[in-house]
C-alpha cells in the first residue's frame, strides 16, 4: 500500500517579473504515498499553491523534477485533478454538466459518464441538484461540485488548493467532516493546501509545514490520531500548539 | 406578488399614453404649432392607416418601404454577424490571426458606416449592393469587438480545469472560451442590429428609390410632416421589436450567468 506516487526532487520555482526574479520554491524534496492525505501547511502567500501548480503541471518548475506515478510532469493531465479555491466551476453548465466534463473530454460515452457523474454527485451529497446552475448554489455546495468534478475524472492524485478558504466557519467544519467521509469511502491520494492549523490536523495523515517565501520544508508531522477527530481533544490541542509554534508568521 | 407585477407593467403603457396625450394637447388643443408643421397624433394615425395601402405620394405603400428596408438591413446584419463574430473569436484566441488582422481592423474601425456610402455608390451604383455593403460594415465592427472582448474574459482557472482534464486547444475554445464569451457575443449581435437598422435608414436618405429612409426624404421634399412622423414611428417600433426578439433569444441560450441590471 505505501507506494510512492508523487516524488518531488529538488523542486525550484522562480518567477521572472518586471522587477527581477522572485524565487518562490526553494529546493523542495517531497514524496507522497498512495492514498495518503498530505497537507501542505504554511503561512499565506508562501508558495503552497505554486507547489500544487508545479505538481499538477500548470506551472513549469524552474529546477528539479516532479514524478507522478513514475511519469515526469511536463504538462497538466487527467491523472492529476485539481480542486481550486473558488469560482472554478463553469457557470454555463449545470452541476451534472460540470461533473461529467472530465469524462466527456476524454470521450467516455454519454450513458457511462452520466452514471459515473451521478455517483459522485450523490457521494458529495448533492442529489437533487443535478440540474442547478452554480449561481443557484451556496459556496459550500459549489465546492462540493468542484470535489465531485475532480473525483469524477478518476485521477490518481487530487490536489486541493485551499478549497474551503472562503467559506464561513460553520460550513468549513461541515465540509471538512464530509471530505473525510468521502475520502474514507473512496480513497485517493490527496494533497491538500491550507493555512488553517485546525483544518490541517483534522484532515491530515501527514502535515508538511512550509516556510515563508521562498518556501521550503520546515518540518513534517505524522498525525496518528484516530478518525473522526475531535477539534477539542487534548491530543489535538497539543499538536495544534506544537505546530503553531513552528510555523512562520505571515506578514 | 403576481398582482403587484401586473400593476407595475401598466406604468410602461402609461408612459406612451401620457406622451401621446401631451402631444395631442399641445397640437390639437393649444394649437402651439401650425398643423402643417407639426400635425397632432390623430392626423398621424390617420396617415399611417392610409399609408398602409396607399402608394401616394412616394410610389410605394408603407409595408413595401418597410420590407425594402428590412431586406437590406437584415441581409447586411446577417453578413456582419456571420463574418464578424468568428473573426473576433479567432483574433482573440489565435495570436497570429490577431497580429495579421488587427492593423487593418484598427484602420477601418473608426470609419462610421455612413462614411462608406459615397465610395460604395461610386463602386456599386445605387442598387441594393452598396447599401448591403454599408450595413455590413456597420454591423461587422461591433460583432468583432464584442466577440474579441468576450473571449478575452475567459478565466485562467477555467482553462486550467480544461487542461487538467486533458482538453486540447480546440476543445478549450469550444467548451470554455466561447461559452464564456456568449453573453458578450449576444450583446454584440444586438448592437450590430441597432447599427444596421440606423445605417440603412440613413443610407436610403442619400441614394435610393425605396425604403423608409427614402419615404421620409420624399415627404420632406413635398412638405408632409405627417408621413415623416409615420416613418419615424415605423423605424422606432421595428427597432424596438428587434431588440425585444434578440433579448428573448439571448435569455434562451445564455445559461447560468447572473446578469446585473
Amino acid at each position: 500500500m505505501s507506494k510512492e506516487i508523487i516524488i518531488c526532487e529538488n523542486l525550484n520555482k522562480t518567477f521572472e517579473t518586471s522587477r527581477g526574479s522572485v524565487p518562490v520554491i526553494d529546493n523542495v524534496s517531497l514524496t507522497v504515498l498512495k492514498n495518503e492525505l498530505l497537507v501542505l501547511f504554511g503561512p499565506g502567500q508562501c508558495g503552497k499553491s505554486t507547489m500544487i501548480n508545479c505538481m499538477a503541471g500548470l506551472e513549469p518548475a524552474t529546477g528539479g523534477s516532479v514524478l507522478v506515478g513514475g511519469q515526469k510532469v511536463v504538462k497538466p493531465g487527467p491523472d492529476r485533478g485539481v480542486v481550486y479555491q473558488r469560482m472554478a466551476l463553469f457557470p454555463w453548465l449545470t452541476v451534472m454538466g460540470n461533473v461529467e466534463y472530465g469524462p466527456k473530454v476524454r470521450g467516455v460515452p454519454k450513458k457511462e459518464r452520466r452514471e459515473r457523474a451521478q455517483h459522485y454527485i450523490e457521494l458529495v451529497g448533492l442529489k437533487g441538484f443535478e440540474n442547478s446552475y452554480p449561481n443557484q448554489l451556496s459556496g459550500g455546495m459549489q465546492q462540493r461540485v468542484g470535489i465531485a468534478r475532480a473525483y469524477c475524472n478518476e485521477p490518481d492524485v487530487l490536489f486541493m488548493d485551499e478549497p474551503f478558504g472562503h467559506l464561513d466557519a460553520q460550513t468549513r467544519y461541515l465540509m471538512q467532516e464530509d471530505l473525510m467521509k468521502i475520502w474514507e469511502k473512496e480513497k485517493r491520494t490527496i494533497v491538500f493546501v491550507t493555512n488553517n492549523i485546525e483544518e490541517a490536523i483534522y484532515l491530515a495523515d501527514r502535515i508538511v509545514v512550509m516556510t515563508n517565501c521562498p518556501t521550503t520544508i520546515k518540518k513534517e508531522y505524522e498525525i496518528r490520531l484516530p478518525r473522526p477527530r475531535n477539534y477539542v481533544d487534548t491530543e489535538f490541542l497539543k499538536l495544534r500548539e506544537e505546530i503553531s509554534a513552528v510555523v512562520d508568521k505571515a506578514l | 406578488m403576481k398582482k403587484k407585477k401586473d400593476y407595475i407593467w401598466i406604468l410602461s403603457i402609461l408612459s406612451i399614453v401620457i406622451f401621446a396625450g401631451i402631444w395631442w394637447f399641445c397640437c390639437d388643443v393649444l394649437k402651439l404649432t401650425n398643423s402643417s408643421t407639426l400635425p397632432g397624433p390623430a392626423t398621424v394615425v390617420n396617415t399611417f392607416i392610409k399609408k398602409l395601402s396607399s402608394s401616394a405620394p412616394d410610389g410605394a405603400t408603407l409595408p413595401a418601404h418597410i420590407f425594402s428596408s428590412l431586406k437590406i438591413s437584415l441581409g447586411g446584419w446577417a453578413l456582419g454577424v456571420i463574418i464578424g463574430t468568428p473573426l473576433g473569436i479567432f483574433m482573440a484566441w489565435y495570436k497570429k490571426v490577431d497580429l495579421f488582422v488587427r492593423p487593418i481592423f484598427d484602420l477601418l474601425r473608426p470609419i462610421p458606416g455612413l462614411a462608406w456610402i459615397p465610395l460604395m455608390i461610386i463602386l456599386f451604383g445605387i442598387g441594393i449592393t452598396p447599401k448591403i455593403a454599408t450595413v455590413f460594415l456597420s454591423a461587422f465592427v461591433p460583432c468583432v469587438l464584442n466577440s474579441y472582448t468576450g473571449i478575452r474574459q475567459t478565466k485562467d482557472v477555467h482553462l486550467w480545469v480544461g487542461q487538467t482534464f486533458g482538453a486540447d486547444d480546440t476543445q478549450m475554445l469550444v467548451h470554455i472560451a466561447i461559452p464564456t464569451a456568449l453573453p458578450m457575443i449576444m450583446t454584440g449581435v444586438r448592437v450590430a442590429l441597432g447599427a444596421a437598422w440606423t445605417c440603412i435608414v440613413a443610407a436610403e436618405m442619400l441614394a435610393s428609390t425605396k425604403g423608409l429612409g427614402y419615404m421620409i426624404q420624399q415627404a420632406r421634399g413635398i412638405y408632409r410632416p405627417d408621413i415623416i412622423i409615420c416613418g419615424m414611428i415605423a423605424i422606432g417600433a421595428i427597432g424596438a421589436v428587434f431588440s425585444g426578439i434578440l433579448s428573448l433569444i439571448e435569455n434562451a441560450i445564455v445559461k447560468g450567468v447572473r446578469r446585473d441590471g
